[in-house]
């Protein structure tokens, strides 16, 4: 993430100007202080007016959110966020807006209203906090739980095939999409900046612990001895290499992705598949790096901006057409449009 | 030439009646503009099939156009009609119990062959164009496609294209019988085929055949004059209730100062208001076709935090998916106007019918106490007046408003005395400013002295403040589960609805003594037909009173000394006697419920029967 811009703007708020009098009231250990310290660090660092600035959530541990920034926000109903958000950015592009949701806000009661947020592009940024569990509720298997996952709702084991939210975001026709984790500050800071710059709808899923209802869910991706194999983190025009020392790579085999080793002298960097973020058959492929990490020959789960090609926002679209009707028609006159095409008179 | 004159009339109803793609809806509103500009008083109804298009030729795919129109007042598309025309026998066999005895039938011959009877379940034998069962009325039967092909002949045109065109030959007759011009149709043909001259030209001579024929073919035996309505004096367009509704929202929009955002999904019969809306760019008006209903909401919630006068319609289905956002206007305090255009349910129900049966779910359909304005428009014209209001109340008391229409007034037609933007009352709008900071904060829930408190919008510094559904602690908003706190906030929203009632009109008599044996109370659409049926019974010596109520919620100040100067209340609905329950409960009045719930407005001989049932 060597290529993040700082900006040049002087930091017109601080972090600290962002805390509210609220007390923050996650449970103690939660991954939510973590990413909530985060985006406090980077709000600032944007070049934003602080009036500027709106969070909107939905329901869920993650939306209470906005009650500690000290910004405009709106604590909404459950899956809404989203939608919500479509309707101020549209009307107000001028600010920018921030959606906090969960895994179940914005993929189980609101996932038609995230699809759909994507394909439109509007230049939202979406913290998606992903437990995989139902933490408000105290339990209950979510839509990213994995397969077999004992909660409160199921006892024997979850029957549901999870979602893959990237994959289902590039499904959806998302024009940014990454992952990062709350146990990694420096690569969610990073992350948080990227997908902030970012002109349209940013897809940011983010790895958060629940230590009370399924602890230490992601820790095979920040653990010492477990990190290094599971995960790998993406750069842009970088080859794909992770693992003890770095070494291991994934190179394409006959169009598909293979896991090589380095240190056999077989294969080297320059065999490797490089990371190009503007590619959306490569972000699709990457997308698909999802297999449990128990099982044998995995791929590593990938960190950092899987894609991220920018297109018309929404926005963008709907006030050109404004301006274009109103060049082409001239501005709207009300008398002229309540008297209509045919009109009559009864005189006295 | 038919040599005879012209019969003078005061009133006719014209029920143009065939299959769903023979575009019946077309030459009924074409018909409804020619009579306007013949400066008739008229109401319209359009009685369509739910489906597009219905097997041809079959009873559920019979479309209907009724028209009533006069040199008198007319507040009703009539009950029975005077003139049936029917393009095949299913329309035929539909419609014979709508039309008068004598009335005069114009059919035609082509839609009563062997495929047509049997399409509509008739026996060959049974043909009512070739045995006596028309008897009774005048029937006049004409080969129209056959003429239609006739005179396209040279066109060109295949026969399925030509045979398109006839619907514009009963148009071109009916423009002769009843002495309306046919430049209007003309132009408006043109506007529509302006890509497609070998179709325009088709269409034009069609309608110019059936005018015509009326005038050469002395088969039709009367023709008839129907002078220019008294009305009040002024300048005149016709509209629905759809299209006044969204010509309302747009007022709204320019007279506040307030971009218009429409939030909607497409539904049956509230549509076309987004179809209108739609085509008002240049007003800036943000029409968002959600991706479901409860986005369509939410997004017009999003855009009403943001400043705009956020919007969002449905029917029926689709207001049961916005209650719960509803919940959140009302616990966000944020203007929002929902139009509910209803139709008859339960569930799908009957799209395309009306019915008045969503006045409780306005009322009390959201979990919690979550009370909001309610406005109900009682004809078309009234639906630009009515949402005018309706949006105005939501901006000026900071507060979700439902705006009840329905099927019948949405799609109905009549001539309205619009008014200027001038005369359109101002909008009164509660901005938060840096004045309202105190103690170096802004206090999203501190109230003004109607209990309406301010909209601070983002982009505004010094007022940054978090809203939510959660419940909020009086004043500053901040999330409070404290029981006392709970009941006194439940307390101020509804007393700041109630609050309402001082500002909004007290309740008029529409017509009839101020006090007396029986008082009409109508809501909604049932207006005209009320209006009509005190009429008639004044007529026969019977005076009863009728009054109309738009503000559903809170009610004017005054209604209860209303209702106690009668000695009876009749209460007309098309549902199972909601307003009746309310009105019931509220004034603990033994009011007389009269309901009907066929997805067909009242006719005025019902509500004449019935108050001769109960005097």
């Amino acid at each position: 993430m060597e290529n993040i811009q700082e900006t040049e703007h002087i930091e017109a708020f601080t972090s600290k100007d962002l805390e509210t009098d609220q007390e923050v009231r996650w449970c103690p250990g939660c991954g939510d202080y973590s990413i909530l310290k985060q985006v406090q660090t980077v709000v600032p660092k944007l070049g934003l007016k602080r009036e500027n600035i709106v969070f909107i959530s939905g329901i869920g541990c993650s939306s209470r959110f906005p009650y500690y920034m000290e910004t405009y926000g709106m604590h909404s109903i459950h899956g809404r966020a989203t939608a919500i958000a479509s309707g101020l950015k549209i009307s107000r592009p001028e600010l920018s807006v921030w959606i906090v949701t969960g895994d179940g806000d914005a993929l189980s009661i609101g996932g038609n209203h995230f699809i759909h947020l994507l394909r439109r592009n509007p230049d939202v940024n979406i913290l998606l906090f992903n437990n995989q569990i139902y933490g408000l509720t105290k339990g209950q298997y979510s839509p990213t739980s994995v397969e077999g996952q004992v909660t409160k709702s199921s006892p024997l084991g979850v029957l549901d095939h999870p979602f893959n939210p990237l994959a289902l975001s590039l499904g959806a026709e998302a024009s940014f999409v990454a992952r990062t984790m709350d146990r990694d500050p420096k690569h969610l800071q990073a992350t948080l900046h990227r997908a902030a710059a970012f002109k349209g709808a940013s897809m940011l899923e983010i790895y958060q612990n629940c230590n009370v209802f399924n602890d230490g869910a992601f820790f095979i991706y920040t653990d010492k001895e477990t990190k290094a194999a599971s995960a790998i983190f993406v750069e842009e025009g970088k080859p794909l290499v992770f693992g003890e020392n770095q070494n291991k790579g994934i190179r394409f085999n006959n169009g598909k992705p293979e896991i090589v080793d380095l240190t056999e002298g077989k294969f080297g960097i320059s065999d490797l598949w490089v990371h190009d973020e503007q590619d959306p058959y490569k972000a699709n492929l990457l997308s698909r790096f999802y297999d449990h990490p128990s099982e044998p020959g995995h791929f590593p789960r990938p960190f950092g901006v899987i894609y991220a090609k920018e297109r018309r926002t929404y926005e963008n679209i709907v006030h050109d057409q404004l301006d274009f009707a109103k060049e082409k028609m001239g501005l709207g006159d009300l008398d002229a449009l309540i008297k209509g095409k045919q009109t009559w008179e009864i005189a006295d | 030439m038919t040599t005879k004159e012209r019969i003078n009339i005061d009133d006719v109803v014209i029920r143009f009646a065939g299959d769903s793609g023979d575009g019946i809806q077309l030459i009924g509103t074409e018909f409804t503009n020619a009579t306007a500009l013949s400066q008739n008083d008229l109401g319209t109804f359009p009685d369509f099939p739910a489906e597009i298009r219905a097997p041809a030729g079959t009873l559920a795919g019979v479309s209907g156009y009724q028209i009533h129109f006069g040199s008198n007042e007319i507040h009703t598309p009539g009950d029975l009609c005077d003139v049936l025309v029917v393009m095949n026998a299913a329309a035929l066999k539909k419609n014979l119990s709508n039309l008068k005895k004598p009335g005069i039938i114009i059919a035609n011959e082509d839609g009563f062959d062997a495929k047509n009877l049997r399409l509509a379940g008739i026996a060959d034998e049974e043909n009512p164009i070739k045995n006596n069962s028309l008897d009774g009325y005048k029937v006049y039967i004409i080969p129209i496609t056959k003429i239609t092909r006739e005179s396209l002949k040279a066109s060109g045109l295949g026969t399925k294209e030509m045979d398109r065109s006839k619907n514009m030959f009963i148009l071109g007759l009916i423009c002769w019988m009843y002495q309306r011009p046919l430049a209007p149709s003309i132009e408006e043909t043109k506007r529509r085929f302006a890509k497609n001259p070998a179709v325009l030209e088709a269409n034009l001579k069609v309608l110019n055949a059936g005018f015509n024929y009326g005038e050469t073919a002395e088969i039709i035996e009367e023709k008839f004059k129907v002078a220019p309505a008294k009305m009040k004096p002024g300048v005149y367009r016709g509209i629905t209730g759809n299209a006044a509704t969204a010509l309302g929202l747009v007022a709204a929009s320019v007279k506040s100062g307030l971009p218009l955002f429409y939030g909607s999904y497409p539904i049956t019969p509230a549509s076309d208001i987004l179809h209108e809306l739609a085509k008002q760019k240049n007003f800036g008006v943000i029409t968002f076709q959600a991706e479901d209903e409860i986005a369509a909401i939410s997004s017009a919630i999003g855009a009403s935090y943001g400043g705009s006068l956020g919007v969002t319609a449905s029917s029926g289905p689709g207001i049961d998916l916005k209650s719960e956002a509803m919940g959140l206007a009302v616990m966000l305090e944020l203007p929002l106007v929902i139009i509910n255009v209803q139709r008859a349910g339960p569930s799908t129900g009957m799209p395309t019918k009306t019915e008045q049966a969503d006045l409780l779910l306005s009322f009390y359909g959201r979990h919690g106490e979550a009370p909001m304005p309610i406005l109900a428009a009682n004809s078309p014209t009234d639906c630009f007046d009515t949402i005018y209001e309706a949006a105005r109340l939501a901006v000026e008391f900071m507060t979700p408003v439902t705006f009840l229409s329905d099927g019948y007034i949405a799609n109905g037609a009549e001539p309205w005395r619009f008014p200027q933007t001038a005369d359109l009352k101002g909008f009164k709008i509660n901005l938060a400013t840096s004045k309202d900071i105190s103690d170096n904060k802004y206090y999203p829930y501190m109230r003004d002295e109607r209990l309406v408190r301010t909209w601070a919008l983002p982009g505004t510094p010094g007022l940054e403040n978090r809203i939510g559904g959660i419940e909020k602690e009086d004043i500053t908003g901040n999330i409070s589960y404290d029981p006392k706190n709970h009941e006194k906030m439940v307390h101020i929203r509804a007393q700041k609805i109630a609050n309402i009632a001082d500002f909004i009109p007290l309740q008029a008599l529409d017509s009839g003594p101020e006090k007396g044996k029986v008082l009409i109370l109508g809501w909604g659409s049932t207006y005209g037909t009320i209006k009509t049926a005190c009429q008639e019974l004044k007529k026969e010596g019977i005076e009863v009173s009728h009054a109309h109520l738009k503000y559903m919620n809170p009610m004017p100040k005054n209604l209860g000394e209303i209702l106690s100067s009668f000695d009876k209340v009749l209460i007309p609905e098309m549902n199972m006697g909601q307003l009746l329950m309310l009105i019931r409960a509220k004034f603990m009045i033994p009011a007389i419920g009269y309901s009907k719930v066929r997805g067909l407005p009242f006719s005025t001989h019902d509500i004449v029967d019935k108050v001769k049932e109960i005097l």
